[in-house]
């Protein structure tokens, strides 16, 4: 097989080629690198790729597979997103701030894929901290969008944080990736390329060795070219881990199974807060698309209400910057990353935390330091996080009242431009991306992005499906019925 | 609510982060515009609700008090920007 065949291979497709010893890892691999050594200067989707790695890991992947021992993922090639510790190999969150860091450890979620066989490529790019919807507050730069708008030239963003992943993804340049969501970041970068995208449920994927930004709403989850991809990966990436407490003692379901099972006499919700003034008809139209296929295919459609929708985006400005203001408190010039010298320690923090991060960084981490600080923590942190019980109990109601999956768009919009005027100059213009997914992190439960079809200026829009807690098997399901009815979407190769 | 350039600053401080005098006139519109757009929580009667402290409801695990890990001290200085035998150094403290 040429590179271009062996690239354009689904992890499905892939493992079947390698189970009938057709081609090897290696070869792939190969291909891989080879993809990425084309592409990445335009598109910008690695900050570091690791061929010795790659290939090492690749020829013992092939060595077990000629012993007989195969595992889930054997041989198959992936990118990492840079949250997550790998042993050794570049760690930085894209930020200054953790130059040079190459943890001593490997994350529970890379440690399971490699477990199970899988191959390394490289770390993927990513917003700082995973703080953005748009990738363009890496330290690295933006990464370009794969897909450009019939006819026009303009690059675009790939969506945020996971914008690397979903890059690399959408463009071959790995045949999956890890990701990871606190508010959208999954989902978002999945709609925006044409890509499939899980956040799985809270506990679901070990937090264990994933550079934290808002503890009590991240969760790792892949970003895959199908849904059948994503739910192999995700097979993979779960576990319960006694190194996270929050992690859960659930069986991991086969996901892969509950493809093609008939959605027939489900009952699909559709709340009537997430049609917004002023969004745009395509998404309308694309939503109502969404409701035939499922209609078709037997489900039944519910009008439903979760009224505290509206309020989720700002509770969520609350909480995710207090959490992360904590969190990043350990960046301190002391034990690992960046250090800026200064006249005495205090100084040397600030100095340090000053070069280090970014402005959105920045930005959070005031607004955190300010919303837990003493005389405002009852307005505000407070105030949200009773906020964030009525959201959980607004989907409580629907889920006991019968609802089994509930139907959304993923994203307001189609892909933006790089450096759009209007959303560098606004934050919360940008903060406005997230509407529709930020409410499933809020309230823990399990979200997929799936592609449901192209704009007027043929880029691609996707719907997301909100789970019951732990019932990714119902959105893998649900999800699939979408994808055969709606067809996937690759762009045309420019790069 | 909103934040005053003293604010700023004086959160900052707390945050640890040096800033220009530049910057903190840049953030005071930023923070406001943020807070601007947080302030409709306050129309949400949470009368009787209680604040989420956990997504799902979970009991903690907990495991015996063992020494499972450590003798990695050169691991953990590893990545720290300066060391000295396995200590990380910091500019003087204590006169």
């Amino acid at each position: 097989m040429t590179m271009t065949e062996l690239t354009s291979l689904t992890i499905a497709e892939a493992r079947e080629k390698l189970k009938a010893k057709e081609i090897t890892s290696v070869e792939l691999t190969e291909s891989y690198l080879k993809a990425i050594d084309a592409a990445n200067e335009a598109l910008n989707a690695y900050v570091t790729v690791t061929p010795e790695k790659a290939l090492e890991m690749a020829k013992a992947s092939d060595a077990r597979r000629a012993s007989g021992t195969v595992g889930a993922l054997e041989g198959i090639p992936l990118g990492i997103k840079d949250l997550f510790g790998t042993k050794d190999a570049h760690t930085q969150a894209c930020s200054h701030i953790l130059d040079g860091f190459k943890p001593k450890y490997e994350s529970t979620v890379t440690q399971n894929l490699w477990d199970d066989g899988a191959v390394m490529l490289g770390k993927l790019n990513m917003d700082e901290f995973a703080m953005g919807s748009s990738n363009e507050t890496s330290y690295y730069g933006p990464v370009i969008n794969p897909w450009k708008a019939e006819g026009s030239n303009q690059q675009l963003v790939p969506g945020g944080s996971s914008g690397g992943s979903a890059a690399a993804v959408a463009a071959h340049l790995c045949a999956g990736a890890t990701a990871t969501d606190t508010g959208g970041s999954i989902r978002q970068p999945a709609a925006f390329t044409g890509t499939v995208g899980i956040k799985p449920t809270y506990g679901r994927c070990s937090r264990w060795g994933v550079v934290a930004f808002a503890s009590s709403l991240d969760q790792a989850g892949p970003i895959a070219r199908d849904v059948r991809d994503a739910a192999i990966m995700l097979k993979s990436m779960a576990s319960v881990d006694a190194k996270d407490t929050t992690s859960v003692d659930l069986p991991v379901p086969d996901y892969e199974a509950s493809l093609g099972q008939s959605v027939k006499g489900m009952k699909i919700g559709i709340p009537r807060e997430y049609r917004l003034d002023g969004m745009p008809e395509e998404i309308e139209a694309l939503w109502q698309k969404g409701i035939a296929w499922l209609k078709e295919a037997g489900a039944e459609i519910v009008d439903i209400s979760l009224p505290h929708t509206k309020y989720a985006l700002p509770a969520y400005y609350i909480v995710a910057p207090a959490e992360a203001s904590s969190n990043l408190a350990r960046y301190d010039g002391v034990r690992y990353g960046l250090r800026v010298d200064g006249k005495d320690i205090v100084d040397m923090y600030e100095k340090t935390r000053a070069a280090g991060f970014g402005q959105e960084v920045k930005r959070r981490i005031m607004i955190g330091t300010y919303v837990l600080s003493a005389g405002y923590y009852d307005a505000y942190y407070l105030q949200a996080q009773k906020v964030r019980t009525l959201i959980k109990r607004d989907f409580e109601t629907v889920f006991d009242a019968g609802i089994d999956a509930i139907l959304t768009p993923a994203t307001p919009s189609s892909a933006f431009g790089i450096a759009d005027e209007n959303l560098s100059a606004d934050p919360v213009a940008m903060y406005l991306n997230d509407i529709f997914t930020v409410t499933v992190n809020m309230a823990g439960l399990p979200g997929i992005a799936v592609p449901a079809g192209l704009d007027k200026k043929g880029l691609p829009l996707g719907l997301q499906l909100i789970g019951k807690p732990f019932e990714e098997e119902t959105l893998f399901r649900t999800a699939h019925v979408i994808e055969q009815a709606a067809g996937k979407f690759t762009p045309t190769k420019w790069w | 609510m909103s934040v005053d350039l003293a604010i700023v600053k004086r959160v900052a401080r707390l945050a640890r982060i040096a800033v220009t005098e530049e910057d903190a006139n840049r953030m005071v519109g930023e923070l406001n515009g943020i807070l601007g757009f947080v302030e409709q929580l306050n129309e949400v009667d949470v009368t009787g609700v209680e604040p989420m402290t956990s997504v799902t409801p979970m009991q903690m695990r907990k495991r015996t008090d063992d020494v499972t890990d450590g003798d990695k001290a050169a691991d953990v200085v590893a990545n720290a920007p300066v060391t000295d035998n396995n200590f990380f150094l910091v500019p003087k403290v204590v006169e």
